[in-house]
């Protein structure tokens, strides 16, 4: 369908209020990062600092703040390994070979469905009593259990489109299963597997509400940190300005990864984005 | 005998043994909590005592001619009943506008989606910065139409504090929504819609009768999707009022956080919790059926 160039700008601007309406508030808090005390606290609001200034970030650096950021960074890791693994074990024996058929697939994803405060609430009063609260053990062992389902639920869907005859082949030329499973299924699903588990780290490096009930000091997440910043009268907003663009930005890096590969995914190989 | 897959030649014990590890994390979340809340909550635990004794229903008695509980699930399905909505036609009317050639189209779908990537509590913070009623810049704007000064208290106010939720809300997970339809629109046999509109069918008439139809079941998995995070919707309130002023925005994960983590109400919040996992597994079950039956 041919578009007059009357109708391209009529979308042009539509396009620019949506991305002016959605990038605004990312644009500010990022803003209010690099300002100094006086323009974040000046009234009419300052739209743009005098200059770019990192001083917010030293704070963070000096006072300890960013361990918080490399508590996440752990956290978030070594449970998206953990779920990863066991996840794509579970679903390619779940589509080949059928195992628990259909009511068990919809038993695991449903365990997604449940709220997180029902959930943490159970897991604290246990953790209490193995002395877990505040460790970063405790947390990758929620993380795992709660991100498995995602990745069972997601790779399920990649394996299905893995033609059987692949493996079939490898087996007859005397292929173990597991040999099977990691040199010839795991290589195909790799784009979905990157993509899943990017995924899977956003999920636990975004939460906030299992960090909030199970951590205190030495395993908190930035997250929890950011709102320990929010008191009574006297909100550090350079900090909690600083604090969330450091946590966000490494989202928006991997996300934008992740993009270059949907392409390249949806396209077939054929655009390399 | 062979499997749909034609193939015999596999042991029980790889077949299994693939499964039960992450099996066994699950219950973690998946058996545990239901069984123990469900003890917990017929005993008698909160700060003061520790009685494991049985106690029937009591606790579950209480929560019924609890009307705070009650307005928590009241609060929870308004947010909901607004939200969803608006998130669904906005984003689909997004969709619409990027549905046809746009140069730079990927980039603006890369920039448009980062809301949703951002953590909700971030989100919450976010908004609470811009909401603020001297450094914020949105009273600023309003002050731009309404061309005096503005302090409206928007995290306080009881007459703002739902605007103000609901539009952090909307901001975050409109873009969601928009994903996920373009997605199902971009699937639509473009043959179809062409030979609607050769046969004289007007833009709007060939969105409602050939491509809704077809984006029905994305559209039935996207609202599912974000009706259940909107159950549990607890980050953003949690950062822009913490369910105040008073209990004005309380939602029911709030209500669960505030029983069992600040007042100790240990059974009384087991209590509560078995009750939104007996309500959410009914619904849940049925939704994923006709999931999988489309699947």
């Amino acid at each position: 369908m041919r578009q007059s160039a009357w109708r391209l700008t009529w979308r042009y601007a539509l396009v620019a209020l949506a991305l002016v309406f959605f990038l605004f508030p990312l644009y500010w808090l990022v803003m209010i990062s690099f300002k100094t005390p006086d323009e974040i606290f000046a009234s009419p609001p300052v739209w743009w600092p005098a200059q770019i200034q990192f001083a917010n970030y030293a704070v963070l650096f000096k006072d300890g703040d960013v361990d918080a950021i490399g508590n996440s960074l752990i956290v978030a890791s070594i449970s998206t390994v953990f779920a990863m693994v066991l996840g794509t074990m579970c679903a390619y024996s779940m589509t080949r070979f059928r195992t628990g058929g259909n009511h068990f697939a919809i038993w695991v994803i449903s365990n997604r469905m449940i709220p997180p405060i029902v959930i943490v609430f159970p897991i604290f009063l246990l953790y209490v009593k193995l002395g877990w609260v505040d460790t970063r053990m405790g947390l990758i062992l929620l993380y795992t259990a709660f991100n498995l389902p995602y990745v069972i639920w997601m790779m399920r869907g990649y394996i299905q489109d893995v033609p059987v005859e692949l493996e079939e082949s490898a087996l007859v030329d005397g292929a173990s299963r597991l040999q099977t499973f990691w040199l010839i299924v795991v290589p195909v699903i790799r784009g979905g597997l990157f993509a899943t588990a990017v995924f899977t780290f956003v999920f636990a490096w975004n939460d906030f509400i299992f960090a909030l009930v199970l951590t205190r000091n030495d395993a908190i997440t930035f997250p929890v940190q950011v709102t320990h910043y929010f008191g009574g009268q006297s909100n550090f907003w350079a900090k909690i300005a600083a604090m969330s663009t450091l946590g966000t930005i490494p989202i928006f890096i991997a996300v934008a990864m992740l993009q270059k590969f949907l392409v390249r995914g949806v396209s077939m190989g054929a655009v390399k984005g | 005998m062979t499997n749909p897959n034609g193939q015999a030649f596999v042991s029980r014990r790889f077949k299994y043994g693939m499964v039960w590890p992450a099996v066994f994390i699950i219950l973690l979340i998946g058996l545990f909590p239901i069984v123990y809340t469900a003890m917990v909550s017929v005993q008698n635990i909160d700060m003061m005592f520790e009685d494991t004794s049985f106690h029937g229903a009591v606790h579950y008695e209480r929560l019924v001619a609890d009307a705070r509980f009650w307005q928590s699930i009241l609060h929870t399905l308004i947010f909901m009943a607004i939200a969803l909505p608006v998130e669904l036609i906005l984003g689909l009317l997004l969709a619409l506008l990027f549905l046809d050639r746009l140069p730079g189209k990927q980039i603006f779908i890369a920039l448009l989606i980062l809301p949703v990537v951002t953590s909700p509590i971030i989100a919450g913070a976010t908004w609470r910065l811009l909401f603020d009623n001297r450094f914020g810049p949105i009273n600023q704007i309003v002050s731009w139409f309404t061309g005096e000064p503005v302090t409206i208290l928007w995290t306080v106010d009881p007459a703002f504090v739902y605007p103000a939720i609901l539009i952090a809300e909307i901001w975050q997970w409109t873009p969601f929504m928009f994903l996920l339809l373009l997605a199902g629109l971009a699937n639509v046999d473009q043959s179809l819609s062409e030979a609607a509109e050769l046969d004289g069918a007007s833009f709007w008439q060939t969105f409602w009768h050939i491509s809704l139809p077809i984006i029905k079941p994305v559209i039935f998995i996207a609202c599912l999707i974000r009706a259940l995070d909107l159950f549990r919707l607890f980050d953003v309130v949690w950062a822009l009022t913490r369910g105040g002023p008073g209990t004005t925005t309380e939602t029911v994960s709030i209500y669960a956080y505030v029983l069992a983590f600040q007042q100790f109400e240990t059974s009384y919040a087991a209590a509560l919790a078995v009750v939104i996992i007996a309500l959410l597994s009914v619904v849940v079950v049925l939704a994923l059926r006709r999931v999988e039956i489309t699947r």
